[in-house]
């Protein structure tokens, strides 16, 4: 199996004991960090970037990937403890989670967490490595026009399927693609929407609009409408494990959850609400009438978890195939790539297949280390949820001036953090996602470098755009998934009815 | 502006979004105009124009979109979070103070250096938030400072700003 010959190399390259030691920090503070009440796996990550700066591209990557796990599993930490999803693919956990929290079994829900997220994103992570060299094959073949048309589909998907108002996710959107034309234009060297500024003139850094739009601007959110009443924390007790019971209960929605999570990581639909959602109806169906769902089923939690890190898995398939990020998460990872000079495409895994191999083989070792370090550090990470909430939020501004300050050095990076904490601000007044505004950023410089390149093979004929088969495939797909998601409004209206209100901001 | 959301029966119009609206057709507009003023270059057949000047007017388009769905009663439904309580108006005071706080950092970070201000953001922010143990909160923003003044120079080779410690660190 050469995949496996391959992923071996990569685990070598790893298996050193520094670069272990990297990735033990990264679970570490990657939980930290995440499991702080109000802060999602996509805060993290884009908190925690400047940490990699100064490493090599495969060092940042194994704690890269450290940092992911652990901030997946923080989040599912805090939505347990105080039934408050920081996103929305931890809302269906959340529900029965904090149920089991309550009745005193917090140490189960958390144990039935960890073991299915490990179990799920390792059997995504193997799916990832077969299918990749197949994958890599495909993206060879990726031409201007189709590559132009995988990012159309991207947008249009992310944009109109997976949230709940379009004009919102258009606004955010073209926002986005309007930050992602300031500076010099990539073929004619004029500079583009930057006031004479040579500072902006040298394009806006990608770290910049992340930190300033997710952890800036949340905090400011947050600052502007502090809760005033202490909530309600359910504390751990003992050490989270599975007793006989609970594991024979756990197993099927574990594998179950991974079998709906991954395809639609996979596939540019993705998010990880879809499947999510399906695996909560999926066991509550399976269990019966006269079951514990609605008073703290373990099955409510293990099936959703397990989903939930089989579709973050999943999404490393049109990453590192494609460049295409279809989360929050994996865009803030495509910036950091973007950072060490990695050019987000289907050239990918040709250039870089080393790296990505090393990436793959760290996925499963940050994924092993999260399971051996968390599941005893579980009752402190509780702790942290009693932060004072002065110092939560005024830690998210240290770290996100860091963290704008540390990219390049200068004072003027924190003022354009400045700005685009005042555009998060803005974007949650007003319930404008955020994925599309960031997706805009990172996809739109390589959208107009695609389609001038596929113009100007064709001489300036429009139809240099569709003269690939792949091309016209894709455009069929977007067309239809305009279509589509009247079909898909009538599968998830159950989930709208539900208390739990669903959150489509950070996805 | 005000982001309660009231059990008004009769249709509810939310001005600020009149403002985004507006701040939509702007920035819609200035690309546009922005993209009048370069130059095309020969044997470019697309030319640096063309982008922007289908994100701006589509941007433009947006927010006339905006503006009409707006004064039809659309009302957006802000972001709730684990600390968020939307059941009161937005706090302008304290917003103020974490900008003042942030203005300053960026106006001194050149001088006083990265290990102040550092610990100045922090208890700024935290004072600015409601914590009252301001001698603790200097502390914590010292070590804060300091600490990942080391661990960038020490563990990543990053020299964050000295500013006036330089020798002294």
């Amino acid at each position: 199996m050469e995949s496996l010959d391959l992923l071996w190399g990569g685990l070598e390259a790893a298996f050193t004991f520094e670069n272990l030691l990297w990735a033990c920090i990264g679970v570490l503070l990657g939980t930290f960090v995440g499991v702080l009440p109000g802060i999602g796996p996509a805060m993290t990550v884009a908190l925690l970037l400047p940490v990699t700066y100064g490493l090599e591209p495969a060092q940042a990557f194994i704690m890269f990937a450290g940092i992911y796990y652990g901030a997946m599993y923080g989040g599912s930490t805090t939505s347990i403890l105080l039934n408050t999803p920081g996103e929305s693919s931890s809302v269906m956990t959340a529900i029965e989670g904090n149920k089991m929290a309550k009745r005193g079994r917090a140490a189960q829900a958390l144990a039935t967490a960890a073991i299915g997220s490990f179990i799920a994103g390792t059997i995504g992570t193997m799916l990832v490595v077969f299918l990749a060299p197949w994958l890599a094959e495909i993206a060879v073949e990726i031409g201007a026009p189709s590559y132009l048309a995988v990012t159309v589909l991207a947008m249009v998907l992310v944009t109109s399927v997976l949230g709940s108002s379009r004009l919102r996710g258009f606004i955010a959107l073209f926002l986005g693609l309007t930050i992602g034309l300031v500076g010099l234009d990539l073929s004619t060297a004029q500079s583009r929407l930057s006031f004479g500024n040579p500072l902006l003139a040298d394009r806006i850094d990608i770290v910049v609009v992340a930190v300033g739009v997710f952890a800036l601007g949340e905090a400011l959110w947050v600052a502007a409408h502090l809760r005033r009443k202490p909530l309600e924390i359910s504390s751990v007790g003992g050490r989270p494990w599975l007793a006989g019971d609970d594991l024979r209960r756990s197993w099927g929605p574990w594998l179950r959850g991974t079998a709906l999570g991954f395809p639609f990581g996979a596939v540019p639909a993705g998010g990880a609400e879809t499947p999510t959602f399906l695996s909560y109806v999926t066991e509550r169906k399976l269990a019966g009438a006269d079951s514990e769902f609605g008073k703290g089923a373990i099955e409510g939690v293990a099936g959703p978890e397990a989903a939930n890190n089989a579709s973050a898995a999943g999404t490393f398939v049109p990453l590192l195939a494609l460049g295409l990020p279809v989360t929050a998460t994996a865009s803030i990872m495509l910036a950091a790539f973007q950072s060490y000079g990695i050019e987000p495409g289907p050239q990918l895994m040709t250039d870089h297949s080393d790296l990505v191999w090393t990436l793959l083989a760290s996925l499963l070792i940050g994924n092993t280390l999260l399971l051996l370090l968390n599941l005893p550090l579980a009752p402190l990470w509780a702790k942290l949820l009693r932060t004072p909430r002065p110092y939560l939020y005024a830690g998210i501004l240290f770290f996100a001036s860091l963290g704008a300050y540390a990219a390049n050095l200068r004072a003027f990076d924190l003022m354009l953090l400045l700005v685009f904490g005042a555009l998060g601000f803005m974007m949650r007044r007003f319930a404008l996602p955020v994925l599309p505004l960031i997706l805009g950023v990172i996809l739109g410089p390589l959208m107009e470098l695609k389609f001038r390149e596929a113009l100007s093979i064709s001489d300036g004929e429009a139809s240099g755009l569709v003269n690939e088969p792949l091309a016209v495939i894709v455009y069929v797909i977007v067309a239809l998934a305009v279509a589509v998601p009247a079909v898909l409004s009538l599968v998830r209206r159950p989930q709208a009815a539900d208390p739990d209100k669903e959150k489509e901001l950070v996805s | 502006m005000s982001t309660t959301t009231s059990t008004a029966p009769e249709r509810r119009v939310d001005r600020g979004q009149y403002a985004l609206a507006a701040l939509l057709v702007l920035i819609g507009g200035y690309t546009v105009y922005d993209a009048t003023t370069l130059n095309v270059g020969f044997g470019d057949p697309v030319g640096p124009r063309a982008f922007p000047y289908a994100v701006g007017s589509v941007l433009l388009g947006l927010g006339i979109l905006l503006a009409i769905v707006t004064a039809r009663g659309d009302v957006p439904e802000s972001e709730e979070g684990e600390d968020v309580d939307l059941t009161h108006p937005a706090d302008w005071v304290t917003l103020a103070k974490l900008v003042a706080v942030l203005v300053f950092t960026i106006l001194t970070i050149g001088v006083l250096g990265w290990a102040i201000n550092g610990a100045i953001l922090f208890a700024g922010s935290a004072w600015a938030l409601g914590s009252r143990t301001l001698i603790r909160d200097v502390l914590v923003g010292i070590v804060l400072s300091v600490g990942s003044w080391y661990g960038f120079y020490v563990g990543l080779d990053i020299p964050l700003s000295p500013g006036i410690l330089d020798g002294v660190l």
